[in-house]
């Protein structure tokens, strides 16, 4: 279970709420409303006021690169380092897994072994959120994993999503869509001004925290 | 030695000649007059305050005092890392990185020269030590600059690589790794391009002013050729050093890319 308690993001109130394993939380709100922001305080890549738990653990008692192998932040414009996306993945990858990735990202294996910058933005959106679920972290924040594909290729990362909230992990889902919002999300965070209280399965507390 | 000496008077016929760029200024109007003027004073003042105190300092052969000067360049050369750099990463603490490395390069390279390759007697004659030391200062320094020039802006242009290795879960110094790499790379050319382009272009400064004073071309190629493989392995020492500072500096205790301090925010 994520727990986020009095997190302090940007310009936003403190932010509490939890999200159990296998449920999927969406955080809604304009551009700039802090949804990229909260993501990354999350994975601690920006320094935040506040408390964010993992099963009991606060980030801060467990070292940053270990916090981050659990709980995995996945950029709306991936960053690449290397020749290949096949450099991208340790040395020891389990290729069955690896395979399956792929496959069930629609992407073909041989798009491994071709340099980075002749992948298209959609394939390269999905190489790395193969490249980001190859360890298995417990839980993902998701950046806008949709926006920049297809209708066929988004359909199938919903699906690889679902099943990841099946094997158990926690999902954090920044998404511009409602239908994609209505398929997966448990939960709705809503930043920002708006006053309107969500519609479905959350509500927001008066201090800017969503409930249950 | 049969070089020589220079009179007033011959300083005085030299100066004329700087009266010619005055003029120069003057004709076409480039306004250079007072610039001019100020680099001259301010040369003939410095490099005759350098000389007077040197002479002190050679005439004392003080351990102490030789340490003192020393330590004054390291501080200078340490300062004039920070000056150049298009965008201060840090501030007192790049300053720190960046003195603590020229003073840990320039002691352990003078140490082996003085000990190991020269042999002067007291092996701390500041005649040796501080010309040697200057030499390896003023080429580490400019490595250092460039490292910390290069991984600042590189760490700017590649903000979403290094920040994907990290939420990979790579450490600050695996993330930052291509990064430093390329620091390094960029600190190291320039001595590895004089150490190919000297001689044939122009004399180095050194062994141009050893053959002014009268030594034998031979003797003074081959200290020449001394002071570059110490020049050489001073700047890779410094540029490996400087590089593992800068990425330490251009993240933090979380293994977090300083964004803000990048001016990326």
């Amino acid at each position: 279970m994520l727990r986020v308690e009095k997190l302090k993001v940007g310009m936003l109130p403190p932010l509490t709420f939890e999200v159990a394993a296998s449920e999927c939380l969406s955080i809604e709100g304009p551009s700039g409303s802090g949804k990229t922001l909260l993501l990354r305080a999350i994975a601690d890549l920006d320094d935040a006021e506040g408390y964010v738990f993992l099963d009991g653990a606060e980030r801060r008692e467990i070292s940053a690169p270990v916090w981050r192998r659990r709980v995995r932040y996945f950029a709306a414009e991936p960053g690449w380092w290397a020749a290949t996306a096949r450099d991208h993945f340790p040395a020891d990858v389990d290729a069955g897994r690896l395979d399956r990735l792929l496959d069930a990202s629609g992407l073909r294996a041989g798009l491994l072994d071709q340099p980075t910058g002749q992948l298209s933005t959609g394939e390269r959106l999905r190489m790395a959120l193969v490249r980001g679920l190859i360890d298995e972290p417990r839980v993902l924040l998701l950046d806008e994993p949709t926006a920049a594909l297809d209708a066929q290729s988004a359909a199938l990362v919903d699906e690889l999503i679902r099943f990841q909230l099946l094997a158990g992990r926690v999902v954090l889902l920044v998404s511009h869509d409602p239908a994609e919002i209505d398929r997966l999300a448990h939960q709705r965070l809503q930043l920002g001004a708006v006053k309107r209280p969500a519609a479905g399965f959350g509500r927001l507390l008066p201090d800017g925290s969503a409930a249950r | 030695m049969n070089y020589v000496p220079l009179s007033w008077i011959d300083l005085a016929a030299a100066a004329v000649l700087i009266v010619f760029n005055g003029m120069l200024s003057w004709v076409l109007r480039l306004g250079l007059e007072r610039s001019i003027a100020l680099a001259t004073v301010r040369m003939v003042v410095q490099l005759g305050a350098v000389g007077f105190v040197l002479k002190f300092i050679f005439e004392q052969t003080s351990p102490l005092l030789t340490a003192a000067m020393a330590l004054v360049m390291v501080a200078v050369a340490g300062h004039e890392v920070l000056a150049r750099q298009e965008a201060r990463v840090g501030g007192w603490t790049a300053y720190g990185i960046g003195t603590g490395t020229l003073f840990f390069v320039g002691l352990v390279a003078t140490l082996y020269s003085m000990t190991v390759i020269i042999g002067p007697e007291p092996w701390y004659a500041p005649r040796y030590v501080l010309p040697i030391l200057g030499m390896v200062l003023g080429n580490t320094l400019t490595g250092i600059s460039l490292v910390f020039n290069t991984i600042t802006q590189a760490a700017r242009r590649d903000r979403a690589a290094i920040e994907a290795r990290l939420a990979l879960g790579e450490t600050r110094f695996g993330a930052t790794s291509s990064v430093v790499v390329h620091g390094v790379k960029t600190g190291l050319m320039p001595i590895l391009n004089a150490m190919a382009a000297t001689g044939i272009v122009m004399l180095p400064g050194m062994m141009t002013g050893q053959i002014l004073a009268g030594i034998d071309p031979v003797e003074a190629a081959k200290y020449q050729i001394m002071i570059m493989f110490v020049i050489a392995a001073s700047t890779a020492l410094g540029v490996i050093l400087a590089a593992i500072g800068g990425a330490w500096l251009i993240t933090d205790a979380r293994h977090r890319l300083r964004v803000a301090a990048l001016g990326l925010t």
